[in-house]
């Protein structure tokens, strides 16, 4: 990696700041501006000043895609990074290509940013020699399509993508000067706060609202069973929301979190659906030299943003202003108009930053709530969740049961493998609103969990492999895409059971993956983060209890990036006190725009998926979510952190890949495997907690 | 209304509240236009509404208005800006310390009041000091690489 002084990147950051504000006049400016998607102008606008903002409706959520498309952008251009600026997700000034999500950022968002820079390169060289592009242009239009056939600069000759450039949100971050969604206001609004029913399916019975009568201000909302209070004070209304007396009807519709692994296989189901068939698993398990089985299982877990959902709503007569954190703004913007009938063409989605997502959280939900509430109280509105509804009400990551079978011949290779899942089936529509729900108001009743049948099969040359799904028909509670969704619960599955293979074959757990591999990108980053480690072969368990080390191999959606993480733990052998000592990852995910920003993002990709493994678990009695504060949902804290190490193999002639979600994967299934060598016990279920008992 | 009187970031402030038991927290956001301290659990819990009373971070959503009347109260504003932050914001920024940036501001005010402490703390210290501050985003690694950095740019603008 280059390395750049602090100097450097105060320089860097306070130019690019400049860069943003200039991006709000253009935004501000912007009424008229085309949003077609197959337009140029949709895409890029080069101003008579000489600076350029690029247009997309894929968001930052704290990703580093503010810095690593402008990079994209000015490569193409020739021109200085800093000159450039972002607007991201307003639908009145974005085309539509599709919301944040998947890792697409930059293979979707950065690449049509790329195309259109490079199509406006080559219309502007037609127009002459004339090498400033604000005279050459001067917020004029292009009136062009932006070309998939643009030439594009050869990646040998950049001199801006593959530059760990700061990030230009993060000094206004480190300042407060950042306006995040939460600090956003509009005049007149006023404070909202949703009072949920203590049950999932508890109906209203009564409000008293004369026990809000001394809070000033404050006023009751309600529709059905939707309940809300407003006031112009923000700690008026958290006061009325907690204040006010309600009774609800009992409602004990779950089935308790307790004994879920078991329930989920008892669910009637959709269909079941082979997802994977090579040779004849079921013909050649029986006659395999050696057998193993056994059952993984991954909880339901929370987005568990750290900010509460938030949104502020303005419905009027002559159009709608929703102003959201959410990943998907033009998805919101037609999924809101349509449950609440308003004026197509009139309502508008402006994105603003909040905290981290991880897909999709609360954040369309509140603004549904915003929106309900400002109809009726006919004002601007901002609702923000408390913690217990963020938590108690966010969708989730679907629980996943998984049963595992191989066979291993009498070298010790796997020649069988059958993996059968049970997970939430797809339903199509749109994922239902919490407030549409509570209100009465008809709607569609989608479920999609995401693409959770991903990462299932073993990613080594195995002749003989199924993989059947058990789309279970439904879910105990609401789920929705939560980062890398069903592939960190598959690969803990098979990565685990790989392991456990190879210790049956009495093989050291790097050469036994390795033997299976021949793809040379994947072998790559094995062998570099068994390096990292100091990984020194010989099979599992650790001859020297106590002191154990695991590794994990995964393509991201068995087509996507590359990655290896291998882990280093200690276990205190009379208490059982696990720590996580050393944390490396090899990652490749073919051309690097941003190093540093790329390392940020798998640094996150490890450390959130070690919290996840380690502590969270959604759990639930016959009402409701009962895991609703940091408590009883905790996270993983500043004492558990590991030394992380992450070598990027860039390919800078590659196709980018994608990189918020796939060093997730591979990380519980190195921590158990890590445990398994230190102790001899294998862990199948998560969370693991931090006391390792046989 | 009561009013109360205290300072914030250098300045004496008086501000009205129909409630003294509202949390500091809102009367910074709301009242006086701070929004670097943010609502995250309202519970004391995760630490991204930190701000500095008489030099000692603590957590404005469980600290009262009342509580505040003739304190010191140090917000993330108050010590630097983009174009002058202090040494600590300085190094977050150097260390590109941050993703969603939530909790930064609990995060820094946390190590200010660490490094305000205990000038030269070890690896082990900074972990144990931080441990009631949250992220989600898993930007550990770096945030503990800010402070460390912080401490030794603290320790040679000494020197």
């Amino acid at each position: 990696m280059q390395t750049i002084s602090r100097r450097d990147l105060l320089r860097a950051s306070a130019a690019i700041v400049v860069g943003f504000s200039l991006g709000k006049r253009a935004a501000a400016q912007g009424a008229g501006k085309t949003v077609d998607p197959g337009q140029l102008d949709s895409f890029l606008a080069i101003h008579r000043d000489g600076t350029v903002t690029v247009y997309t409706s894929l968001v930052d959520v704290g990703t580093g895609m503010l810095i690593a498309i402008p990079q994209m952008a000015a490569e193409e251009l020739g021109i200085p990074v800093e000159r450039i600026s972002v607007v991201e997700g307003d639908t009145a000034l974005t085309a539509n290509t599709g919301g944040t999500g998947g890792s697409t950022g930059l293979t979707r968002g950065g690449v049509e940013i790329r195309q259109a820079a490079a199509t406006a390169r080559r219309a502007l060289d037609k127009l002459g020699p004339n090498a400033n592009l604000g005279e050459l242009m001067g917020d004029r239009q292009f009136n062009l399509r932006s070309d998939p056939n643009a030439p594009l600069k050869n990646p040998a000759n950049y001199t801006i993508v593959g530059k760990p450039l700061p990030r230009p949100d993060i000094p206004g971050k480190c300042t407060g000067t950042t306006v995040y969604l939460q600090d956003h206001t509009v005049p007149g609004m006023l404070h909202a706060r949703v009072v949920r029913p203590p049950a999932f399916g508890a109906k209203l019975l009564t409000v008293d609202e004369a026990s809000i009568k001394s809070i000033p201000d404050a006023r009751v909302v309600r529709s059905g069973n939707f309940l809300a209070v407003t006031a112009k004070d923000e700690w008026a209304a958290i006061r009325a929301a907690r204040d006010l007396k309600a009774t609800w009807s009992e409602w004990k519709g779950l089935p308790g979190s307790d004994n879920l692994d078991q329930n989920i296989r008892k669910t009637p189901l959709d269909k079941d659906q082979t997802l994977v068939s090579r040779g004849d698993a079921a013909q050649a398990l029986p006659k395999t030299a050696k057998q193993l089985k056994a059952s993984y299982w991954w909880p339901f877990q929370s987005h568990a943003s750290l900010a509460p959902c938030c949104a502020i709503a303005d419905v009027r007569d002559d159009g709608t202003t929703i102003w959201s954190s959410t990943q998907g703004t033009h998805a919101l913007r037609n999924n809101l108009t349509k449950l609440f009938g308003l004026p197509a063409g009139k309502t508008r989605v402006i994105f603003l930053p909040g905290a981290g997502s991880y897909g999709g959280n609360g954040n369309d939900d509140v603004a549904a709530d915003a929106v309900l509430i400002s109809k009726m109280v006919h004002a601007p509105v901002r609702v923000q969740w408390m913690r217990a509804d963020e938590h108690g009400w966010d969708p989730k990551g679907p629980a996943q049961a998984l049963d595992v079978h191989a066979g291993l011949d009498a070298d010790g290779r796997i020649v069988a493998w059958d993996t059968q899942m049970w997970v939430p089936t797809n339903i199509p529509g749109t994922r239902a609103f919490i407030a549409a729900d509570l209100a009465g108001i008809e709607q569609e009743h989608g479920q999609s969990p995401g693409g959770v049948i991903n990462n299932a099969d073993p990613p080594y040359n195995v002749p003989h492999v199924t993989v059947t799904a058990h789309w279970v028909k439904t879910s105990p509670l609401k789920v929705s895409n939560l980062r890398a969704p069903g592939r960190i619960g598959n690969a803990f599955a098979v990565e685990s059971f790989t392991d456990e293979l190879a210790a049956a074959a009495g093989a050291d757990p790097v050469a036994f993956r390795l033997r299976g591999l021949t793809d040379p990108r994947a072998i790559a980053v094995i062998e570099r983060a068994a390096q990292m480690i100091g990984w020194q072969p010989r099979p599992s368990p650790n001859p020297t209890p106590g002191v154990g080390r695991g590794i994990a191999y995964v393509r991201y959606n068995q087509a996507l990036n590359y990655i290896a993480v291998a882990i280093e733990v200690a276990v205190d052998r009379g208490s059982g006190k696990l720590a996580i000592r050393r944390v490396a990852c090899a990652h490749d995910s073919g051309l690097v725009v941003n190093p540093d920003a790329l390392r940020n993002q798998v640094e996150g990709c490890i450390m959130q998926t070690l919290s996840r493994t380690l502590h969270e678990e959604v759990k639930f009695d016959q009402s409701h979510v009962t895991t609703v504060d940091w408590a009883r949902y905790p996270l993983l804290t500043f004492p558990e952190v590991p030394a992380v190490e992450v070598a990027l193999l860039n390919h800078p002639e590659l196709p980018i890949l994608g990189a918020g979600e796939g060093a997730t994967a591979p990380v519980a299934a190195a921590l158990g495997n890590a445990i398994f060598d230190a102790t001899g016990i294998r862990l199948r279920r998560a969370p693991f907690g931090t006391t390792i008992k046989a | 209304m009561p009013k109360y009187n205290f300072q914030v970031n250098g300045k004496p402030v008086s501000v009205e509240s129909w409630d003294p038991a509202q949390p500091l927290l809102y009367v910074l956001r709301n009242t006086l236009g701070l929004h670097a301290a943010k609502f995250g659990c309202g519970l004391g819990q995760c630490g991204a509404c930190t701000v500095l009373v008489d030099g000692k971070p603590a957590r404005s959503c469980v600290s009262t208005v009342s509580q505040a009347a003739g304190r010191r109260i140090t917000t993330l504003e108050g010590l630097g800006t983009p174009e002058k932050p202090d040494a600590v914001q300085a190094a977050f920024i150097a260390e590109q310390a941050a993703q969603c940036g939530y909790c930064t501001n609990g995060m820094i005010m946390a190590a200010k009041g660490l490094l305000t402490q205990t000038p030269n703390p070890t690896g082990e210290q900074v972990k144990q000091y931080l441990a009631g501050n949250l992220c989600r985003c898993g930007t550990h690694a770096r945030i503990l690489s800010a402070v460390e950095r912080a401490a030794k740019t603290q320790h040679e603008a000494k020197a």
